[in-house]
């Protein structure tokens, strides 16, 4: 019995050690984004707290987390509290899957794709419940904007996945980066790509799509009646899976570890770095349509996923079927 | 009919993203240009000499103070925030025992500065005058002319380059 809880040691601090680099990440993102954004409007950010605001991220944790859990009066508590701890558990579980280098994976299962999608999908919860718990209208009407949009966007999502699924011929994250040696998918399923940018935006909230926090419109959304720690849960949360979806968009599209060209100068660099590199730039991206985009519209919203972008993946994803079959990659 | 109007060009310009991607380009642009924040309280923009700040109650260079208590500028006050009582002092001249501005009901107009015959209540340069209470708000006479002697430098330059510009 104890050699079995011993044998575990690695696991469990490979664990804690990945979970301790991404919430240094998610601190470090909530900086760099206020950063991008300042300098996209002439600004220069954050920049008082420690060399060049370094120190800010932390100066922000420590006043939220010493302020009051205000749990509100017609609020369910159980489920109130629980919904936070949802949205930030399932967003730190993904990375149970994430290859991050050859053998750098906790858990190599040949579903990966599925899991990360499931786990995906199953981050509505947190905020539907958030939104019902608070017993708060503004709160409400966030969570329904934000779920019937992750929904929406999910299937196009899926569709997207289906049609790298179906050129790499396996559901294992490794063998999908393994596949793509030579030549990454962006460049043939370049539209794929674009659309998964676009719905990994609305998937996580992010502008463009930002409606559910619609501060103008609904306060903040579904997180309105939250404070302290348990908004800290849903903002960690947030922006973990904005990194999730880069790395997403970084294995399925970008190579993931691999350098852009298989010689000398690239391949000295380790894969990690490589991996890094991609999902640094993804992650820009997001940040960057942040400072140039308005929000959309709601109907706008519901009109792009539905009527453009599911016909058009569902398209590639026949296309890319028929070459694949075509080609004899997979014996049909 | 231009290229631009055609309706294939429309179609393309949606799906190929040509609109968004030149957005980004700008905003990417403008990542890398000079940055116009200003380091507040290390660095200050600047004012013009006609900039309506706190009052100041000015003197003579001989020392008397220019009020005469012709109480035009507590008149003047739209938001009735000066008060003032006269009284003739002992060698004979009309002066006055209170001068109160309310700085909370003063809406910085800058009639009282141009209603004075003779440029005694002037709103100077400073607008760092912030307090923790609202007791300290309600200026009284003493204090009204320290700030002119305070600021009398920066009063006396920014006035005589105003009449520059009359």
């Amino acid at each position: 019995m104890l050699d079995a809880l011993l044998s575990l040691l690695p696991l469990v601090g490979t664990i804690i050690l990945i979970v301790v680099l991404l919430l240094l990440a998610v601190a470090y993102l909530t900086l760099v984004e206020r950063k991008v954004i300042a300098a996209m409007q002439l600004r220069v950010g954050p920049n008082v707290v420690g060399w060049f605001g370094l120190l800010q991220p932390f100066a922000d944790g420590l006043k939220l987390l010493h302020k009051e859990t205000i749990i509100p009066t017609r609020a369910n508590p159980l489920i109130f509290l629980v919904a936070p701890l949802i949205t930030f558990g399932l967003s730190l579980s993904a990375w149970a899957v994430i290859p991050f280098s050859p053998g750098w994976v906790i858990a190599n299962i040949n579903v990966g794709v599925l899991y990360l999608f499931a786990i995906s999908s199953l981050g509505v919860y947190g905020i539907i419940i958030a939104g019902w718990a608070s017993n708060s209208k503004y709160a409400f009407l966030g969570a329904l904007r934000s779920a019937a949009q992750m929904v929406s966007y999910e299937v196009s999502i899926g569709l997207v996945i289906i049609a790298v699924l179906l050129s790499a011929g396996s559901m294992n994250l490794t063998s999908i980066v393994e596949s793509q040696k030579g030549l990454w998918y962006v460049i043939p399923h370049l539209p794929m790509a674009v659309i998964f940018i676009i719905s990994a935006l609305a998937e996580t909230n992010r502008a463009p799509f930002d409606l559910p926090e619609a501060e103008a419109e609904l306060v903040s959304g579904y997180n309105v009646e939250y404070s302290s720690m348990t908004f800290a849960l849903f903002f960690l949360g947030e922006y973990a899976n904005m990194i999730l979806m880069s790395t997403m968009g970084t294995i399925l599209f970008l190579g993931g570890w691999l350098p852009p060209l298989d010689m000398a100068p690239f391949t000295l660099i380790p894969g990690v770095v490589w991996f890094f590199l991609k999902v640094s730039f993804l992650l820009f991206i997001f940040l960057w349509v942040r400072a140039t985009f308005p929000r959309y519209r709601y109907d706008q919203l519901m009109h792009l996923g539905w009527k453009v972008f599911l016909p058009f993946s569902l398209a590639w994803v026949m296309i890319t079927a028929s070459v694949v079959v075509m080609l004899g990659v997979i014996k049909a | 009919m231009k290229i631009t109007s055609h309706p294939f060009f429309k179609v393309f310009k949606t799906f190929f993203l040509v609109d968004l991607i030149s957005g980004m380009y700008l905003t990417l642009r403008y990542m890398f240009k000079k940055k116009v924040t200003l380091m507040y309280p290390y660095e200050k923009g600047s004012l013009s000499v006609r900039f309506r700040g706190e009052h100041a109650l000015r003197r003579y260079p001989n020392g008397e103070e220019r009020c005469i208590a012709c109480k035009l500028c507590e008149a003047v006050c739209p938001a009735q925030a000066i008060t003032i009582e006269a009284e003739e002092r002992e060698d004979g001249s009309r002066r006055t025992t209170r001068y109160d501005i309310d700085m909370t009901k003063c809406i910085y107009c800058g009639l009282c500065e141009e209603a004075c015959p003779v440029d005694a209540i002037v709103e100077g340069p400073n607008f760092e005058f912030s307090t923790e209470t609202r007791e300290e708000l309600y200026y009284d006479k003493d204090k009204l002319l320290s700030n002119g002697d305070r600021w009398e430098v920066e009063i006396a330059e920014r006035l005589e380059r105003e009449a520059l510009g009359r």
